[in-house]
């Protein structure tokens, strides 16, 4: 979607800093998120999981618990729809075992009890037998010969013949000749790079309250990223019509792409079915991290060739990416994000899907890139190192701009990336001194963003003021920014505007919230949806004066005649119109619903500088700067916000987040006491600079801005570490044992 | 689950010692609560022991000697200036323990009694040469810190046995302390390596000291030869490199989630180092 | 299961309640008494989503049990607003836009009002080591840090 009159200019609501319209409910306590519902006759669900990473399941016997005081129901697989196929099937799979738990935290049974402690005391007492079976948990070994095979036929048709079976899916894309390209090369350096799993670590764990009926009738109230998924998928899971479940979002505490996966939604509905009375589940932080979905561990080679001039001849990467026991780990996103950032006349990109006994992977943050932009952009870092090249000069020497091809196919619109790249280097962090034992970092990072369908509705109240239902949850000050374009559009006050997030029964299909598609597409929807509502109240003013609908044009809130052949008539204000309109035709909405596909992507540069102690291989982030094209930023303050929330989880996956396995394939840090995510001791201020390169696909130039923020950090720390402590780390995170066997590895020579 | 709240600490023994289930004492509660939460232990009989007299005050005796009531908050103790200054590394100990809400709740004698080989301010209680008082049914004794952990999550006490206070013993003249430990991050985690040192100085020249250990062994560790390569030094090159070894050589970790057995062995060095300079240069006189 | 008579102080208001002597005073603020505002992140001391003052003094709620209240007073975030009026903090945390998705502010401002009453001129460090406690993993905590710098210079200059 291109939009003729892409506005640039001349802003009044877009562009300022409001304060959020749920502003007072969150600092008060007032916001209900999900765990914060109740019901009468509410039951408490909970769930048992498997402790072992793979096992069959022999027998479930809840006979002990059943008979417990308070326990009302008692739901295990067979409570669920048969027949499913596809990824319906997968998902129902991972939200009840089968005949087999794959991973540690798989979900085998669940019961409902008065209170969640008299549920929690009932489930200690299901007895459920298991056989074990070998298991693996590494990305490399679940590819190697002799790896237990998670589950036999999973592949699909793009893998290669002589693939081990946990390999499910296989892509492939690129131009040119790379071996031409890497003889042209004054100096080729391959590496390979490896990655841990990391979780999205959202503070509010996963909650619902469901009540379903006999009658199929369902509610739902959960902290999601999309409910018109959650509602499809459990209608689904439970074969039941869509219709039929009502689906409300709660304020969502976090979710950074965890939270567009259905876990505990069904479970809660058929526990329901089963007691007749609503069921709420809120996971605990334990279960967060063993059976969501954190993303993929990889493992990846990388080899870049440069002539000495700083030009890349070619480019190639493989990347084999373990997404648990399920299809889905997102390797065509690493492959396609690898190079992005650069005009290539060679390359090429491998990408290998591999299951493996652990919980399904789902979404984080621009998922599969940031690994990508961690081995590409420290291949870059050395190439520069060992030819003597400026890091930025270089990366602006390849950069991509409009009409490049891009490494995966498609020739680039206009992008932003050289202008990222000239904003870093004026930044004054690039050339700030440095104390000794510091040094300094830089990368690049991409993301596609994803329009999606979206459908928002615009009612106006007989006041002027304006209602705006929206289906896209608010994660992060969404509200605010979309009441900007709409007060914008219709010229009226921000304060005028109230945006609701609205539940499924009231607005058209609306899809999860992710691909950073929340600002973009909804924001477009909101503006289209407010340029409905202008002809419409255009359209009442021509009656009123007795003109031609045309011959009306909407200027700072009002109707005016378009120009002096129009008519001679005083500006209509909207609250005029409003007032009046039960009797010139009813109610007026405007609305609009469609799959924007116009999403701009987006380019960052980051620049960190980093101490590292060099007894202990501790680091320590003292200085850091985010560069970022926002296309438009609509409230620049939460646009910082994404950009310093992304570094920040970008610095924890760097330096200490990971998920780490025992030898019985058991997680072994489900918690937030090892499972390290930065505290705010820390962090150093996080530095921002918005870049605006209008997004031709956007009424107002918005391109997506959540996700691009997490790509550069992880390659940046890395090669700030490197310029630091002279060695270089390849595998995530840079944990100080992990640094001080590479020092010590250097000292032995 | 019962939950008592005895008011002496005679009553407190007496209902664990008549107990037959699991029996927790409740101070700080901020490991009892973890276990409860998380499954991993759920008491039978859980004695809160904040009713009893005596529990929460930080009592500077004639002597010079401190008594620590078992139910002191850390919290409590770093806003005790006077305490600070005579033992600054056990209160600094403590204070590194989990976050501000946890230094509301949290309390040495908890800390000791949790048994955990990685307990912050073990190392510096042992380090400091403190013992706890404690009532059992047999009646009161009293046991050296470094005598009370037997092993992750075991205690030297017995059935019925709860500790009432904590007891420093007077600093003296020229006397120092210091801990220091290694986290992955800046707060809120568990010690990979823990150090405590105190030494006392006459002039230049250390004429006394200790040394202890946490999270390199299944308790922490009272390090005489590290202790040795101090005793008449003047903390030289040479002493520091003796005491690094002696503490290295005393390691015997393992390797978790949390560190390996090689980056532990060399961070206890390291540490020793680092808090053997603080001790020193506190029992100097400086701040 | 017997269950626990107590009687306790919330925000000023006197209330009782029973309780298991197994629930927390997270548990039985949120099932209970119906203040929602503490939320449970973690239920092990690790996140401070849950923070609420115990006679003044900063604690996490799922690390104190329900009956352990008896007799003491307990201040939540629905304590920290006047009956017409924000907190400053409160006010500063919009306006800054501290909080995205706002599951950790609560428990933020609880710890940070308590900051301020004991040191009201605390450097970023302090701030910083202060609030270690309390995850938030949306913001990097910039945003936060500076709101609550502005707020204790913002109450200086007024006092």
């Amino acid at each position: 979607m291109a939009f003729d009159e892409t506005k640039t200019e001349g802003f009044k609501v877009v562009g300022t800093r409001p304060n959020r319209p749920d502003g007072i409910d969150k600092v008060t306590g007032r916001a209900r998120f999900g765990a914060d519902a109740t019901a009468p006759g509410m039951l408490h669900g909970v769930i048992v999981r498997s402790p072992h990473a793979h096992a069959r399941i022999l027998k479930i016997d809840t006979s002990e618990a059943e008979a417990m005081k308070g326990v009302h129901a008692v739901v295990t697989r067979a409570d669920f729809a048969t027949g499913l196929t596809g990824e319906n099937w997968n998902i129902l799979e991972n939200v009840m075992a089968g005949e087999t738990a794959l991973y540690d935290g798989h979900a085998v049974v669940a019961i409902a009890a008065t209170s969640s402690l008299a549920a929690r005391d009932a489930a200690k007492a299901i007895v459920v037998d298991y056989e074990v079976l070998p298991h693996v948990t590494d990305v490399d070994k679940a590819m190697a010969e002799g790896a237990p095979v998670i589950r036999e036929g999973a592949a699909d048709k793009s893998v290669p013949a002589g693939l081990h079976p946990n390999v499910v899916r296989y892509h492939e894309s690129g131009h040119g000749d790379v071996e031409t390209g890497f003889a042209e090369a004054d100096l080729v350096i391959e590496d390979s790079f490896r990655t841990e799993a990391t979780h999205q670590g959202y503070i509010e764990p996963h909650a619902c309250l469901a009540q379903l009926g006999n009658d199929g009738r369902g509610e739902i109230w959960c902290c999601t990223q999309g409910h018109w998924n959650v509602q499809k998928v459990c209608a689904a899971l439970l074969g039941i019509e869509t219709s039929k479940l009502r689906v409300t979002a709660s304020e969502i505490g976090g979710g950074f792409g965890g939270k567009t996966a259905v876990f505990i939604e069904p479970v809660a509905l058929a526990l329901s079915l089963k007691a007749n009375r609503p069921v709420k589940i809120v996971m605990t932080r334990s279960e967060c991290f063993r059976a969501t979905g954190p993303t993929s561990s990889t493992s990846m080679d990388v080899k870049i060739g440069m002539k000495k001039d700083g030009t890349i001849t070619a480019a190639k990467g493989v990347f084999r990416l373990q997404g648990g026991a399920f299809p889905g780990a997102p390797m065509e996103f690493t492959a396609m994000c690898a190079f992005a950032p650069y005009n290539l006349a060679n390359v090429s990109q491998i990408g290998f899907d591999v299951m493996s006994n652990r919980p399904k992977q789902a979404a984080y943050r621009a998922p599969g890139s940031p690994m990508a932009a961690f081995a590409v952009e420290s291949v870059i870092d050395e190439l520069c190192e060992q030819l003597g090249l400026d890091r930025i000069e270089t990366r602006l020497k390849n950069a991509s701009k409009e009409g490049t091809k891009a490494s995966f196919g498609p020739t680039w619109d206009r992008i932003g990336l050289v202008e990222c790249l000239e904003a870093a280097k004026a930044h004054p962090h690039y050339t700030a001194p440095l104390k000794p034992g510091q040094g300094r970092g830089i990368s690049c990072g991409f993301w596609f963003n994803h329009g999606g369908e979206t459908a928002v509705q615009m009612a106006l109240s007989e006041d002027g003021t304006v209602q705006l239902s929206v289906g896209t949850p608010d994660i992060g000050g969404s509200r605010a920014s979309m009441a900007q374009m709409a007060a914008e559009e219709l010229g009226i006050p921000y304060e005028n505007v109230r945006t609701t997030i609205a539940d499924t029964a009231t607005l058209g299909y609306n899809e999860i919230s992710h691909g950073s598609r929340v600002t973009y597409a909804s924001g477009l929807a909101t503006i289209e949806a407010a340029r409905d509502t202008i002809r419409k109240l255009c359209k009442r003013a021509a009656a009123k004066w007795g003109i031609d609908e045309e011959a009306v044009s909407w200027v700072d809130g009002c109707a005016v005649p378009s120009g002096p052949n129009a008519g001679d008539f005083d500006p209509l204000p909207i609250a005029r119109i409003a007032k009046s309109m039960g009797r010139t035709g009813g109610p007026i909405v405007g609305h609009y619903e469609a799959t924007p596909e116009g999403a701009g992507v987006s380019f960052a540069t980051h620049i960190v500088d980093a101490e590292v102690d060099p007894e202990t291989g501790s680091t320590r982030v003292v200085r850091y700067t985010v560069v970022q094209d926002a296309g438009k930023a609509i409230h620049p303050t939460y646009v910082e916000g994404q950009y310093q929330g992304g570094a920040a989880q970008g610095i924890g996956w760097a330096l200490n987040e990971e998920y780490i396995y025992g030898a019985d394939g058991r997680l072994q840090n489900a918690g937030f006491l090892d499972y390290r995510i930065p505290v705010a001791s820390d962090l150093p201020m996080i530095d921002t600079v918005i870049v605006e390169v209008p997004n031709p696909g956007h009424p107002y130039g918005v391109r997506g801005v959540g996700e691009t923020s997490i790509c550069p950090p992880l390659a940046a720390i890395a090669n700030a570490v490197s310029a630091a402590a002279g060695v270089r780390l390849h595998e995530l995170p840079m944990s100080p044992p992990r640094i001080l066997a590479a020092l010590e590895k250097q000292a032995a020579g | 689950m019962r939950y008592h709240t005895p008011e002496n600490f005679e009553d407190a023994s007496a209902i664990a010692a008549g107990a037959d289930g699991v029996t927790r004492f409740l101070a700080g509660g901020t490991d009892v609560l973890v276990q409860l939460r998380s499954d991993m232990v759920t008491p039978d009989d859980l004695i809160d022991i904040k009713h009893i007299a005596g529990v929460h005050d930080i009592t500077p005796l004639r002597d010079g000697s401190w008594r620590i009531g078992a139910a002191v908050t850390g919290a409590e103790m770093s806003e005790n200036a006077l305490l600070g200054q005579a033992w600054p590394g056990v209160v600094e100990a403590m204070d590194l323990i989990g976050s501000t809400q946890v230094q509301g709740r949290a309390t040495l004698a908890g800390n000791l009694c949790n048994g955990s080989p990685a307990a912050d301010s073990v190392p510096a209680m042992i380090a400091a040469g403190a013992t706890v008082s404690v009532i059992g049914p047999d009646g009161s004794r009293e046991i050296a810190v470094a005598d009370v952990p037997t092993g992750p999550g075991k205690t030297a006490l017995k059935k019925g046995e709860v500790v009432t206070a904590v007891n420093l013993p007077p600093r003296g003249h020229g006397g120092g302390d210091a801990y220091l430990r290694f986290i992955p991050r800046t707060e809120m985690d568990i010690a990979v390596v823990g150090c405590a040192v105190s030494l006392t100085r006459d002039g230049d020249t250390i004429t006394a000291a200790r040394v202890s250990l946490g999270a390199v062994a299944p308790t922490a560790l009272l390090v005489e030869d590290a202790a040795k390569a101090l005793i008449g030094s003047a903390l030289d090159d040479a002493a520091l490199e003796a005491l690094a070894k002696a503490a290295e050589a005393a390691c015997k970790p393992i390797d978790d989630k949390r560190g390996t057995i090689r980056f532990r062995t060399h961070v206890a060095g390291v540490l020793a180092k680092r808090a053997a300079r603080i001790a020193y240069d506190r029992a100097g006189g400086a701040k | 299961m017997s269950q626990i008579h107590v009687t306790t102080t919330v925000n000023g208001d006197e209330v009782e309640f029973l309780c298991d002597p197994r629930e927390t005073m997270l548990d039985v603020l949120r099932d209970r008494l119906g203040l929602t505002g503490a939320k449970e992140g973690c239920g092990t001391g690790d996140c401070g989503a849950c923070s609420v003052t115990l006679d003044g003094r900063l604690v996490c709620s799922c690390l104190m049990l329900g009956a352990e209240a008896e007799g003491r007073e307990i201040g939540t975030v629905e304590g920290i607003a006047t009956d017409e009026d924000l907190h400053p903090l409160q006010k500063k945390f919009i306006e800054y836009a501290a909080l995205q998705c706002g599951i950790c502010t609560p428990g933020i401002l609880v710890a940070t009002k308590n900051l301020l009453e004991k040191n009201p001129d605390p450097t970023e460090t302090e701030v910083r080591y202060w609030l270690a406690g309390n995850l938030c993993r949306c913001t990097g905590y910039d945003k936060i840090i500076r709101a609550v710098m502005d707020t204790a210079a913002e109450m200086r200059g007024a006092s």
